[in-house]
């Protein structure tokens, strides 16, 4: 399959405001879940908001939220595809700048210095594009995450030491969830990485934050782990957008990688409630979105 | 627990009987503000050209559409997605805000520290919450884009928005040192041993 890169353009300046637009299937399941269990009567309400806003940005044909965030641009290529790596890379970012000039979108991307804003959601390698490899054929999958800043300032790193043990990692990311309070948008997603180098486990803190909810760890330890920081997070009583109540994240995700004999490092990334994600799948047959 | 529904501007003892946990619904303007149109006022002394006195302000960078001047957008700006963002990011400047502009109210999400609080209660002030990532649904309270100050800034303006019953908003701290952020904060801390020991995770 040859990839178009006019075709990648398009699908790419689509993805950012269907992503924008549309909240992921499993978050809103989330979401149902969360008022089930909810007790507190301004929490409830909270939660009430949050799902009339859906319904709102829905039938008004409005984004979510008003955080176009970083754009971020995962790219799998599957096995039999003929594409030009550089044209990819340029088509993305065009697509990208597209969509915010198309769509009215709020540029939330300056300089890391000057701090000059160039109203196309693009600067100094941003946004961010991240290509990996898999083994379908003739299948090209492209997923969209508009990052909010708000969870995103809720970033940690933290190189432990063998000696402290995994018990210390655990403790990590509660007192770092008990630290944002509610400044990162809750209830959130809690991407917790495991092992790694210091960048590795940063980004994989981004994966599981960006995972979609009831998806599990594919290492049984991690999973472990998961499961018993999803119980914890929501006994903290931090509640949505911190007002207090039980409804803290929608889960805590972990993923982990092989570490150094000298190394226990520990990251945390946070997702907001408007955990935005779209996917285009492009085969011969055509595009299909989720 | 009152609700209030509040003309702006508004005088100091408005703002003085507003308690946390009460509502507030706003009418008529509303000003926004973010981190960099806050650093050029307070920390380069730049003068706005809109007048803030006794307003309230929200914590917001808007996504808006440019379209001709005309009655119903007189600046040129047609409101798209109006939304709030962190408030604790500006928290060293509400003081500066209240002194040297006379804001009362701050409208954002996830609370402000201390020193809000104290300049809350020096001055006479408020901090009222709304739910963040809600901005679709805020955009419906929004009429029109009325001005914008410093839009070199773009989109970390100084806007004017016109507003229709700009609410619920929940009281979230007031000018008599309540908070309901430290309430939380307080709460939270004296679970956190338990929650630790329950993951084997305790010191």
């Amino acid at each position: 399959m040859h990839l178009d890169m006019n075709e990648v353009e398009a699908i790419c300046s689509d993805l950012y405001v269907r992503a924008l637009k549309i909240l992921p299937p499993d978050i809103k399941a989330g979401f149902k879940a969360l008022v089930g269990s909810e007790t507190g009567d301004t929490a409830k309400a909270v939660l009430g908001t949050m799902v009339e806003n859906i319904a709102v940005a829905e039938r008004t044909n409005n984004i979510l939220c008003q955080d176009t965030g970083i754009p971020i641009y995962n790219v799998t290529i599957g096995r039999g595809v003929d594409f030009d790596g550089a044209e990819l890379k340029e088509a993305i970012r065009r697509g990208c700048a597209r969509s915010t000039k198309e769509n009215s979108l709020r540029s939330s991307v300056v300089h890391p210095i000057t701090r000059k804003n160039e109203q196309t959601s693009c600067g100094v390698r941003v946004p961010i594009i991240h290509v990996d490899f898999d083994e379908r054929e003739d299948t090209v999958a492209i997923e969209m995450i508009p990052k909010g800043s708000g969870s995103e300032n809720g970033s940690f790193l933290q190189m432990l030491l063998p000696s402290d043990g995994i018990n210390a990692a655990k403790r990590f990311v509660i007192d770092r969830v008990i630290e944002l309070g509610g400044r990162v948008c809750p209830p959130t997603i809690v991407g917790v990485g495991l092992g790694g180098t210091s960048d590795l486990c940063m980004h994989l803190a981004k994966m599981a934050a960006t995972r979609p909810l009831r998806s599990v760890c594919s290492d049984p330890e991690g999973a472990k782990i998961e499961a018993e920081l999803s119980r914890a997070v929501n006994e903290l009583g931090i509640g949505p957008q911190g007002l207090g109540g039980r409804s803290t994240s929608f889960a805590v995700h972990v993923e982990i990688a092989a570490t150094h004999i000298t190394q226990n490092p520990v990251a945390v990334n946070i997702q907001c409630h408007s955990a935005r994600r779209a996917t285009a799948t492009i085969t011969p047959g055509g595009i299909a979105f989720s | 627990m009152t609700h209030h529904v509040l003309d702006m501007p508004v005088d100091e003892a408005a703002v003085r009987a507003l308690k946390v946990g009460d509502t507030v619904t706003l009418r008529q303007t509303l000003f926004g503000i973010r981190d960099a149109t806050l650093i050029h006022m307070f920390d380069r002394g730049r003068e706005a050209r809109l007048d803030l006195q006794g307003h309230a302000v929200i914590h917001t960078a808007p996504n808006v559409r440019r379209v001709e001047k005309s009655e119903a957008a007189p600046v040129g700006y047609e409101p798209f997605c109006i939304g709030t963002t962190t408030s604790m990011r500006m928290e060293r400047f509400t003081r500066k805000l209240m002194e040297r502009e006379g804001v009362r109210l701050i409208i954002g999400k996830g609370g402000m520290g201390p020193d809000t609080l104290a300049a809350f209660r020096d001055i006479g002030g408020a901090y009222l919450a709304i739910v963040g990532g809600a901005a679709a649904l805020e955009t419906t309270w929004i009429e029109q884009i009325e001005d914008v100050d410093m839009d070199d800034l773009h989109p970390e303006s100084l806007w004017r928005f016109k507003i229709r019953d700009f609410g619920p908003l929940l009281v979230g701290m007031d000018s008599h040192g309540g908070s309901l952020y430290a309430n939380v904060r307080d709460d939270v801390a004296s679970r956190r041993d338990a929650v630790l020991a329950s993951i084997g995770a305790g010191e």
